[in-house]
């Protein structure tokens, strides 16, 4: 059957921060061009609606990029890009003035300046806030500012299921369409993808049902490398039972952290965060979490398991109110706690990833035309930790960057062959429909995402250790090799949500054989990657990227340099 | 340990290639007391029929996915107590909306709608990103703060009686955006949408029954913002009568 052909200038794969900011940037500098966005949701339902604390830029007179730029490379325990950052932190402030002039209701001073708050790991006041709703705001108003575009042409509920790579050329994507449930061919000279982080690989997680890695696993499976994947952040502060997250700027607003015994545990023992408390960087105070925890020291009575608490009832019902309502509104609601009365039971909880698809500085991967930002992408700002609120703000710095440098590589590139690409187009179809309509299968879905969530947790956790990471390893292999027999319960065409978790589960099968496969090789502690077995970081022989590449015969490790510059790895104390 | 108790939903199912009308399935399993509604669903979902179609994501009440009719009320069911139901829970799909699988609806329209109403800062000469952030304070932030809460759940459009007269009708939801625009002291589009707002199906249709304020999950209160853009929008007219064209604001 012959198979649907949709032709633009540019397509853009995600609807979150990074793939509107990329839609924009390229609205913006030429509206003669035309952009598809493809996104298996309607924008704003992206998972960039659930960031809650802030976005970092440089923005009071006690500030400069030198500050910002020197706590990112400490945050990111110095496997940060060091050109990266400084342009990072330059372009940072700008971007945050574009989303106040394109309507975001940034939180104020009193003179009418936009206010910022204290985070974790970073040395002064920088994080620009709309109170603890910051994802949301910044998201529906790039939504719709994006709006004013007509050039801009929505594919929303629309699921991508292949990259098309013409030798080693980006053509377009083959894509699903969910509502129809017909695939079609979405062609440009140049792709980006801005589909977000795979939590959803993990149990215990704060992210949506739709964060599955599947800008990941698709460029993954082209052939770019997946890059320092091994680096999962744990967010010190996840509401048990759910995951659902409390942000850092409860902490930032003056929240302490107690233990069993009342203690501030970040205050009465060494956990290498120093002064800083409660607003240490993340790693470091998840890995503190867990040895309370260890050490019997964590709340056991109640429903909720081993946890610890996050008192605020000290900062009184205004400034919770003000501030951070929506932490109010999440612990009432989801835990049935009001943290103006009572502390907040909390315990870490898997949240982001610093790694993804390996990008340049420009978003530019190893397939010409391909680009990635935001949290599919491993720009290597992050390393091997992230500072909170920085990831809004990358996002946007290297959404309009990838967006533009995809514009300009637009306007030199050739369109490629329509009717090999067609063949191509019509066997992927064939092979979601075969998918579709597939009666064997003995494997529940929901079966096997939960082994493989049991298995991500127990070997890729805050800690880790050889035997525990390598039967991760195999787990997954097994479970890989299970998914052939994947049962479909669903064989309908319209709104077969069952077929689009059975390709999710896909995707994040194979990020989590990227993943545990660069956690085994990596035998030292850096940021978020902490072994048991190698408690130190080992500079001299893992001050590096770890990449990985698929293949048919199992994935292939490496390494690639890391750019330093004038800042020179130390000892990460704070 | 006690058993725990079992409750019974009756889901609306449809399939437009199999089904001409949508009938109704009902699902006994066991809830945990502290579940959500949507958790039920979930579970019905992953563990007992995998061909239930149903939106959902962040689970935290703030994406807006999972709007559906719980005993007949529009609820967002990630903030919907299982436990506040008695044995048997209707699930259908939102009303006022058509209904393209099972508890999934067609929101094509209403994503027009919210086009519309141009929902974006408008002003007469733009700005760059060196000029920086434009100055507002607290109070004017105040002024329109409420309306931008919205998480386009959708449930205002199933609980208003005029969506469900008057299928144009522009909804609680896109007029109380547009009035977030109106009333930013950032922008300078009020004339453009006050426009739109004194057309056929916007404002004007409105018949005050409230019901939107009192379905909205995020407490934006549309039903104000309808009000006060009514008020706006013939201010906007009576002043443009008395003051040559030009002259306005």
């Amino acid at each position: 059957m012959e198979i649907e052909v949709l032709r633009h200038d540019i397509v853009i794969v995600g609807g979150g921060g990074a793939g509107l900011r990329a839609a924009i940037a390229v609205a913006e500098a030429d509206p003669s061009v035309s952009i598809g966005m493809v996104s298996k949701v309607y924008p704003m339902r992206s998972h960039t609606v659930s960031a809650e604390g802030g976005a970092a830029a440089v923005a009071r007179d006690d500030d400069d990029f030198e500050m910002h730029g020197y706590d990112t490379v400490k945050g990111s325990d110095f496997l940060g890009d060091q050109d990266v950052i400084q342009y990072f932190v330059q372009e940072a402030p700008k971007e945050l003035a574009l989303l106040e002039h394109w309507g975001c209701p940034w939180s104020r001073n009193e003179d009418g300046t936009v206010a910022t708050r204290a985070f974790g790991g970073m040395s002064t006041k920088r994080t620009w806030f709309a109170t603890d709703k910051v994802g949301f705001h910044m998201l529906h108003a790039l939504f719709q500012h994006s709006m004013r575009f007509d050039q801009i042409v929505r594919y929303d509920e629309q699921f991508v299921t292949k990259l098309l790579v013409d030798g080693n050329t980006i053509r377009g994507v083959a894509a699903l369409d969910i509502r129809e449930g017909v695939m079609r061919l979405v062609l440009g000279r140049a792709v980006v993808l801005a589909t977000g982080g795979g939590g959803k690989a993990f149990p215990f997680t704060t992210n949506g049902n739709i964060k599955t890695g599947d800008g990941m696993a698709l460029a993954y499976r082209a052939g770019v490398a997946l890059k320092d994947m091994e680096f999962v952040q744990y967010h010190p502060t996840g509401l048990p039972g759910t995951g659902i997250l409390i942000t850092e700027a409860a902490r930032g607003e003056g929240g302490y952290l107690r233990n069993a015994d009342g203690e501030r545990f970040l205050v009465e023992r060494d956990y290498g965060v120093g002064t800083k408390a409660e607003l240490g960087p993340r790693d470091m105070i998840s890995r503190a979490i867990i040895q309370e925890i260890e050490a019997g020291r964590a709340v056991t009575q109640g429903d909720w398991g081993e946890h610890v608490y996050l008192d605020l009832t000290h900062l009184g019902e205004e400034k919770i109110q003000s501030r951070i309502p929506m932490v109010r509104e999440l612990s009432k609601l989801y835990v049935g706690v009001d943290p103006v009365h009572d502390p907040i039971p909390i315990r870490p909880v898997v949240h982001y990833m610093m790694g993804g698809i390996d990008t340049d500085i420009e978003g530019g991967t190893s397939i010409d035309g391909l680009y990635a930002a935001g949290e599919c992408a491993s720009v290597s700002l992050n390393g091997a930790n992230r500072l909170g609120s920085n990831s809004l703000t990358e996002c946007l710095v290297f959404g309009a960057r990838s967006g533009r440098k995809a514009l300009e590589f637009a306007r030199g590139a050739s369109e490629g062959d329509e009717s090999s690409l067609r063949s191509e187009g019509a066997n992927e179809a064939g092979r979601v429909d075969a998918l579709r309509a597939k009666t064997s299968g003995t494997e529940k879905i929901s079966g096997l995402r939960r082994a493989l969530n049991d298995t991500m947790e127990s070997g890729c956790g805050v800690y880790r250790e050889e035997a525990s990471i390598q039967a991760s390893v195999d787990t997954v292999q097994e479970i890989k090799r299970r998914f052939e027999d994947v049962e479909i319960q669903d064989h309908s065409k319209v709104f077969n949500t069952e077929l689009i978790s059975v390709l999710e589960l896909s995707n994040m099968i194979d990020i989590s054989e990227a993943l545990t496969s660069c956690a085994v090789v990596r035998k030292e502690s850096r940021g978020a990657h902490t072994r048991r077995d190698f408690p130190n970081r080992d500079d001299q022989n893992f001050l590096h990227h770890s990449l990985c590449h698929f293949d048919s015969t199992g994935p292939k490790v490496s390494t690639k340099p890391v750019t330093l510059g004038k800042w020179e790895p130390e000892e990460r104390k704070y | 340990m006690s058993d725990p108790p079992k409750k019974t939903f009756v889901i609306t199912r449809f399939d437009p290639d199999v089904d001409e009308v949508p009938k109704t399935q009902s699902y006994e399993i066991a809830v945990d007391p502290d579940w959500k509604v949507l958790d039920a669903v979930n579970y019905i979902k992953d563990e007992v029929d995998g061909t239930l179609s149903h939106r959902w994501s962040c689970r935290m009440a703030v994406c807006g996915s999972c709007g559906m009719m719980v005993n007949g009320e529009p609820r967002l069911t990630c903030k919907d107590s299982v436990s506040q139901y008695g044995d048997t829970v209707e699930i259908t799909p939102l009303s006022n909306f058509p209904v393209i699988r099972d508890l999934v609806v067609d929101m094509d329209g209403f994503m027009d709608k919210f086009k519309k109403v141009k929902p974006w800062i408008i002003r007469a000469k733009e700005l760059a990103a060196e000029d920086g952030p434009v100055r507002q304070s607290p109070e004017e932030l105040e002024e329109f703060k409420q309306f931008s809460m919205c998480i386009n759940c959708m449930l205002c459009y199933s609980a208003c009686p005029v969506v469900s007269n008057e299928p144009e009708f522009l909804g609680p939801a896109a007029i109380a955006l547009g009035h977030r625009y109106n009333v930013d002291s950032r922008d300078e589009g009020a004339s453009e949408r006050n426009a739109i707002f004194r057309g056929e199906g916007t404002v004007f249709s409105c018949s005050f029954a409230n019901e939107c304020s009192e379905v909205c999950p995020k407490n934006v209160d549309p039903a104000a913002a309808v009000n006060q853009a009514k008020f706006n929008a013939v201010i906007d007219w009576a002043t443009g009568l008395v003051l040559p064209s030009g002259e306005k604001e």
